[in-house]
């Protein structure tokens, strides 16, 4: 996947867990879990979403380099390209 | 109609899931039901067969009004004719038993639904006017209900264009009001079905759900004598367990710090007892179970507190699982009724919205609610040496007319014994 690609898996997961946001409107830069409100359990959901759809498993010490919008398709699309 | 939450008066049926002639079993959901703050999914409390449905799909029916007939599976021997009973154990209320004015028939009737300790006490605290015999029931939200009141408007003169012909709020809105009737005014309604219709409908729920949210804590600060305790209790232990156990395991299986929480709370709960229970006629009602209310965020506002069933004897596993699945319905509307009505004892986990405490309030009837704040790292002075660690601010209200402090400190300081052994809980 490359970064377009991994934004738009974002933003198509993202939906399922908070309906409400669009992610043309998030800061890329700034706490994911914030802008959108997510908790710990739609955090936990966005990540088990990924792995369903992806198979790319993040570890729980890897959770602050995906914090942002900017650090999750930095992270996934490098992973996906070397796998 | 059950009671699904001490602050629910009455309810919309919106599906039946059986018809007359189906057996039905303990716990099997037979109908859909929309209160002010979700729909839920209602269960049967009883084995038997289905004999008769007394509510139409967009009826709205006060708490304790019969929902439906269910005779004894036909096996069981039938008995002279009794009055639906109550479950034992759970207090009665006369003027709510409404049951249907039926004679002739040979087989005893019970209620669809048992009635919960929540139940009695929300009725006992403001009883009901029946309704006239013989008005025919006006399809309202509850908002539009209470504006009606409000303005002295009569709900059957009002044209609705909510779902099925029901009056919405803003079909009031557009109504005159006190006796300046005219029933020619062109109706400028939003279409249902359209956005601005959705928009309204979401709004109606945000108000009613304030509204229902509202009046449980104003009785609940204005019955219930509180107190409040607070402890910071040391995280290092449980985390440092949860990082390594969650290094073991597959994304879905991952647990979160709150599934530790719930459980220490819940096993504290056993041990003081006293938390753990309802405050009904004028009287404390231990809790047989530890069923806790948790307390979920609701997007777009609100709050609602269901039950995880038996906490305290689920395993970490059992309980995160069930967490996931409780929050995840919660958010999706699709609540059981005994969610709704079992919790003993509510916990509210206030951390991630980055408060270090909350002082909460009751909910009545139960005696006691649980809140955690943020983990924060703090100074923690331990064995003469001083180091950081990640600690939480629990807190506990709980009723005087059940515990005092020195009861409510004993829960605390279980509660954070417990957190520093997580490989037991």
């Amino acid at each position: 996947m490359n970064a377009d690609e991994t934004r738009t898996l974002l933003a198509r997961l993202l939906r399922g867990i908070a309906p409400e946001v669009d992610l043309d409107t998030v800061d890329p830069g700034a706490p994911l879990q914030e802008e959108a409100e997510l908790d710990s359990m739609d955090f936990l959901n966005l990540v088990n979403a990924l792995y369903d759809e992806t198979g790319i498993e993040i570890p729980e010490r890897d959770y602050p380099r995906i914090a942002t919008v900017e650090g999750f398709v930095g992270y996934v699309s490098a992973l996906s390209t070397t796998a | 109609m059950p009671s699904l939450g001490a602050d629910m008066e009455a309810g919309t049926v919106l599906e039946w899931r059986v018809q007359p002639g189906d057996t039905v079993h303990r716990g099997d959901i037979v109908a859909v039901v929309d209160t002010e703050k979700s729909t839920i999914e209602v269960e049967v409390f009883e084995d038997g067969v289905v004999e008769e449905l007394l509510a139409a799909p967009g009826d709205e029916l006060p708490v304790g009004a019969p929902l439906a007939r269910i005779a004894a599976a036909p096996a069981a021997p039938a008995p002279d004719r009794r009055p639906a009973r109550a479950p034992a154990g759970t207090p009665r209320r006369k003027h709510a038993e409404a049951k249907p004015a039926r004679t002739g028939t040979p087989r005893r009737t019970r209620p669809a639904a048992r009635r919960s300790p929540a139940e009695a006490a929300r009725s006992r605290a403001a009883p009901r006017a029946p309704r006239p015999p013989g008005a025919a029931p006006v399809r309202a939200s509850p908002l539009a209900r209470r504006r009606a009141a409000e303005r002295h408007v009569d709900l059957a003169d009002i044209a609705g264009s909510g779902p099925g012909g029901a009056v919405v709020a803003a079909d009031l809105d557009r109504a005159p009001s006190d006796g300046e009737r005219a029933p020619g005014t062109p109706s400028e309604a939003a279409e249902p079905g359209t956005p601005a219709a959705a928009d309204e409908e979401r709004e109606d729920r945000q108000a009613a759900m304030r509204h229902a949210i509202g009046a449980l804590m104003a009785r609940s600060a204005r019955e219930i004598p509180h107190y409040h305790l607070a402890t910071t209790i040391d995280l290092s232990a449980a985390l440092t367990w949860l990082t390594a156990a969650n290094e073991r395991r597959s994304v879905a299986e991952r647990l979160l710090p709150g599934a530790l929480l719930l459980k220490a709370t819940a096993r504290a709960a056993i041990e003081v007892p006293a938390v753990n229970g309802f405050w009904v006629d004028d009287a404390f009602q231990a809790a047989p179970a530890v069923h806790l209310g948790v307390a979920v965020a609701l997007r777009g506002g609100g709050l609602i507190a269901p039950a995880l069933h038996d906490a305290d004897r689920l395993t970490l596993d059992e309980l995160m699982s069930a967490l996931r699945d409780l929050v995840g319905r919660a958010r999706a509307g699709r609540l059981r009724s005994s969610e709704m009505s079992d919790p003993t004892l509510t916990v509210t986990n206030l951390g991630e919205q980055g408060v270090e405490e909350v002082h909460g309030v009751i909910y009545a009837p139960q005696v006691a609610l649980v809140g955690f704040g943020r983990v924060t790292d703090q100074p923690w002075a331990s064995q003469g040496m001083l180091g950081v660690r990640p600690t939480v601010r629990a807190t506990l209200a709980a009723d005087h007319r059940v515990s005092d402090g020195l009861v409510g400190a004993r829960f605390l300081n279980a509660l954070d014994h417990l957190l520093q052994s997580p490989e037991d809980l």
